[in-house]
């Protein structure tokens, strides 16, 4: 889970430690990583997500990330085929998915080729020995079969004739042979549920509602999962078994969230409590399209969900919906957020409140459009042509994207201004806990718009004082009849205007308007010291890893570091200079080349030379101890 | 399906006046956006339509500068992309008039895509597509409509690119009312406006119009003053389709599927086309569209007029029914869902 920014930091992780109790050693462990790979048609992701509700319901805090081959249904047993999914779990709290496992478990020889390096040495191998065929060695492309070359010497092996063993418990099931086997997932939920002392019964109840139209096919998978967990249970199989107690988290009520679902939620939550009717216009695209689905489901809200024909017709239609009066959404990657610029700039010209969700994925062009990156800040600041201000907020965690959302739905009506909501591929998938707020403490976001009763005095662009943000007259009302579009307009009248000092005077009350919008928002939090030697400041997903690796060194007595998150990227929070001139350096890590370290060296030139970058583009998060070793070289 | 439509009786409610925005009109004098301007004024200011219900929505191009000289509600948006903006508009008020006004250049080349979706989810919307061969507000290059070997400023030696016909990709797209009209005659034009506004469902006209600086007389060979009733002829429903001097009368009629011209003694309708604007086929409208000059008079009026849901009361039913089942939604529910677990 995501705890705000200035949370104390958690207590140190203790590494596992068995005690001996019989032949299996029971074990004790704070925290666990385990991760499960096989092929795509394997119900990998299904079986970690059962995984993990076991784990939340146990009460145990964790953070999840999935890793989907780009092909939908690459060939089965191939490398390109392989599906992962990789869980942290612990008494405290987790704050990422993990660096590498302690735990892979691989249905066939792709699975372990693609994934041994995500497992830590020494760490524990479970592999369906039946998998390890001749086709199999050859599809994965191993010479030698890895299970006896001696090639996996640095880990513990365990090897399991997976696929037989779940044949053999489901032989008096009327099931068809290929039907049986493809139950071992289940087989295998239930060694790691045995390994990791889980209960079984939240999984048995899912199956039965999951397979309710089914009953062969509920009771084959629940039988497959107690031969899995008996198989463990009676053949001491595995040299230890690991206890993990329930985490100390906050009283409440919880539910697993990923990013895009609580992107999803947030959305509506604005909607309702603007009292308007949420547009969310949108072209299919890896990884936004879930929020898309998301939002399509939700009709008894009133949201209208527009699947257009391309993702210009996207923004553009949730410009009309906005200049209607609606919540105008609109959604989708980088290569995306290209086609919508010249839209996106209509909207900063024409003044009208629009939400546009970025969920970053690698680039340029098509890039890993299923891997994660950073690198669209610089594009949503400066991508269009002209002068062209607009708000860029980031949610930090899968739970954040939830209040984030309302919070780009809120700047951009109060402020009459586009919102960039820069999620990415990580958050979108990734799920942890979300403690649900309490309703009635979400924010009213109800706007104001000119009625006819304004009809005498309604200019088109006559501005708020405060916020410069132009009245929101909606079509339909009597007497305010006016155009606007995308030529240049006249301040105050709105009618086109080529006037040389007037176009000035309007390109810098846009701005302005912009950077007003930080009266508004709160300041930079700090946690830890607010001066000292080292600040790690991130923006978006890094958050987590950053937060691990903070605890990580402070713990280790190498301290004290600071944490800073901007969660507002513009403008930034009025303090945001006040608080990094209190450290002597300011660790930035982004994945990306440089473009936060970019804009504050600019903003902020008096202090530009202690600002660090630590940057990687690999398409994957950052592991904790990267950002720790970034830390350690700066102290 | 007509829509009830509130006609000014006998004292009518506005004045084409009461239509007329304060701006200044740019456009060159002589260009026949000027009589299309004053013809929807004139055909709004027949109806009892409240004015602030109309918005007119345009792209880019001399006469998608047209919301700026209306007075009602306007969107001057970005090239092409005008129904884009009319249909997340159309999604979330339906009540209001919505006109898009685009060119052969903005609606047919970089805008094609949108006005192709526009027509077939049959938005509740009118398209007025101006089309004058060229591209007028870039001074003079040829554009999709322009007829191949045409020479403008970007094709000095011709144009080597076939034109295309628009009514055509309105009938692909399956519009449910479809026609085409002239700028040199208000009458016909305010007839199909009418026609279009009644329509429930997207709503395309083509209009012939004259761009006096870049293209002139481009449709004056079929609809000039001397030519016109050799060239053009005028679709009535239920009527075979007659045109052609009071000496030279002649209809058309079809030899399989070719349309051939007939002499016609203005009685005998035996074995002539007879025009049928409600065929829920489209065969029968592109039929119509392939009647082009020189070979065959060109067809203007209604080609077609067919009843289908509109797309936004498919949204909007859908919504109410699925929150009639479920039940409208509350915020607790959305969140506090089946998965939840507690913290004690
Ligand atoms: S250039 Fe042609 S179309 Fe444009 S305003 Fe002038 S005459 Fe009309």
């Amino acid at each position: 889970m995501t705890p705000p920014a200035n949370n104390p930091p958690t207590p140190a992780n203790t590494p596992h430690s068995p005690v001996e109790s019989g032949r299996v050693k029971k074990g004790r462990t704070a925290l666990a990583t385990v991760r499960f790979a096989g092929d795509s048609g394997d119900g990998m992701q299904l079986t970690g997500d059962q995984f993990t509700d076991t784990t939340a319901v146990m009460g145990n805090d964790f953070a999840t990330i999935p890793d989907f081959p780009a092909e939908i249904r690459a060939p089965a047993g191939t490398l390109p085929g392989v599906s992962s999914f990789q869980l942290q779990f612990s008494d405290g709290l987790v704050f990422t998915p993990g660096d590498r496992a302690d735990v892979l478990i691989a249905m066939n020889p792709a699975a372990l080729k693609v994934n041994l390096h995500h497992v830590k040495k020494g760490g524990l191998l479970i592999l369906n020995e039946n998998a390890f065929d001749k086709d199999g060695l050859e599809k994965a492309a191993y010479a030698a079969n890895p299970i006896d070359d001696g090639s996996l010497r640095d880990w513990q092996t365990i090897k399991v004739p997976l696929s037989d063993l779940t044949t053999n418990a489901l032989k008096e099931h009327p099931l068809r042979a290929s039907e049986k086997e493809r139950c071992k997932n289940f087989f295998a939920l239930g060694l790691m549920f045995w390994l990791y002392d889980r209960k079984l019964d939240h999984t048995i109840e899912w199956i039965t509602q999951k397979f309710s139209k089914k009953p062969e096919f509920v009771n084959a998978n629940i039988a497959a999962l107690k031969a899995g967990y008996n198989h463990a249970d009676i053949t001491e199989l595995m040299p230890t078994r690991f206890e993990i107690f329930p985490s100390k988290l906050e009283s409440g009520t919880y539910r697993k969230i990923t990013g895009n679902e609580a992107t999803a939620l947030g959305l509506i939550a604005a909607a309702v409590r603007a009292e308007k009717t949420l547009f969310y216009g949108s072209y299919p695209i890896t990884p936004a399209s879930g929020i898309l689905e998301g939002l399509s489901k939700h009709k008894e809200f009133g949201v209208k969900t527009f699947q257009a024909e391309d993702e210009i017709a996207a923004i553009g239609s949730a410009i009309g919906a906005s200049f209607g009066g609606a919540l105008g959404v609109t959604g989708t990657s980088g290569p995306g957020l290209c086609l919508k610029s010249e839209a996106l700039n209509l909207a900063v010209i024409t003044e009208l409140p629009l939400v546009v969700i970025n969920v970053q994925r690698t680039g340029p062009s098509t890039g890993m459009p299923t891997k994660t990156e950073q690198t669209d800040l610089l594009q949503v600041l400066f991508g269009r042509n002209g002068e062209s201000p607009l708000c860029v907020v980031a949610p930090r965690s899968p739970a954040d994207s939830f209040d984030m959302a309302v919070e780009a739905c809120r700047l951009a009506m109060s402020h009459m201004t586009p919102v960039v909501f820069l999620s990415d591929g990580y958050l979108a998938n990734s799920a942890e806990p979300w403690k649900l707020p309490d309703i009635d403490d979400l924010p009213s976001l109800r706007a104001a718009h000119p009625t006819a009763s304004d009809a005498g005095t309604f200019k088109p662009y006559q501005r708020d004082p405060r916020t410069l943000a132009r009245p929101w007259a909606l079509p339909g009302t009597p007497g305010l009849e006016h155009r606007i579009g995308g030529l240049e307009k006249q301040n105050i009248s709105g009618s086109v205007s080529y006037d040389p000092d007037n176009h000035e005077k309007m390109v810098l009350i846009r701005a302005d308007k912009v950077a007003r919008v930080a009266q508004d928002i709160p300041p930079l939090g700090v946690r830890g010291p607010s001066q000292g030697k080292v600040l790690v400041l991130g923006w978006g997903s890094t958050f987590g890893t950053i937060h691990a690796a903070v605890d990580e060194v402070n713990a280790a007595g190498q301290g004290p570091v600071a944490q800073a998150h901007l969660s507002y990227l513009n403008p930034f929070p009025t303090n945001t200079g006040e608080v990094l001139k209190n450290f002597e350096r300011i660790l930035i890590p982004e994945l990306n080349l440089g473009q936060l370290l970019m804009l504050l060296r600019n903003r902020f030139p008096e202090i530009a030379t202690r600002f660090v970058g630590l940057n990687r583009v690999r398409g994957i998060p950052f592991f904790v101890s990267e950002v720790r070793q970034a830390i350690e070289e700066i102290l | 399906m007509e829509i009830d439509l509130p006609v000014s009786a006998s004292r009518p409610k506005y004045t084409k006046n009461d239509f007329v925005s304060g701006a200044e009109v740019r456009w060159c004098p002589g260009c026949g956006d000027y009589s299309i301007l004053g013809t929807v004024q004139q055909t709004l200011a027949k109806f009892e339509i409240p004015r602030e219900n109309y918005v007119f929505v345009s792209g880019i191009g001399c006469s998608s500068r047209f919301p700026y000289y209306m007075n009602t509600y306007g969107f001057h948006t970005i090239h092409g992309r005008a129904p884009t903006v009319a249909t997340g508009l159309r999604c979330v008020n339906k009540d209001l008039s919505i006109w898009v006004i685009t060119g052969d250049g903005d609606g047919l080349s970089i805008g094609g895509n949108h006005i192709l979706h526009a027509m077939r989810r049959n938005l509740n919307f009118n398209i007025l597509l101006v089309n004058n061969q060229i591209y007028g507000l870039t001074k003079g290059q040829y554009s999709p409509t322009s007829p191949a070997g045409k020479v403008t400023k970007s094709s000095p030696y011709g144009s080597i690119e076939h034109p295309i016909n628009p009514l055509c990709l309105a009938i692909a797209s399956e519009a449910t009312f479809i026609a085409r009209t002239l700028d040199t005659d208000p009458r016909h034009m305010g007839a199909m406006f009418e026609r279009a506004m009644r329509h429930k469902g997207v709503s395309f006209i083509e209009i012939y119009q004259n761009c006096i600086i870049f293209n002139d007389k481009a449709h004056a060979p079929v609809t000039g003053r001397d030519t016109r009733e050799d060239r053009m002829v005028y679709l009535e429903h239920g009527k075979p389709l007659v045109f052609g001097r009071p000496d030279n009368k002649r209809a058309i009629r079809l030899n399989g599927l070719h349309p051939e011209i007939v002499p016609f003694d203005g009685k005998t309708t035996q074995n002539l086309l007879i025009h049928d604007e409600t065929d829920p086929r489209p065969n029968h409208a592109y039929l119509l569209t392939q009647l082009v000059y020189p070979d065959f008079p060109v067809p203007f009026g209604v080609f077609r007029c067919v009843e289908k849901p509109t797309y936004d009361d498919l949204m909007n039913n859908q919504i109410a029914e699925i929150t009639k089942k479920k039940g409208p939604g509350t915020l607790k529910t959305l969140l506090y869902d089946n998965s939840t677990w507690t913290v004690p």
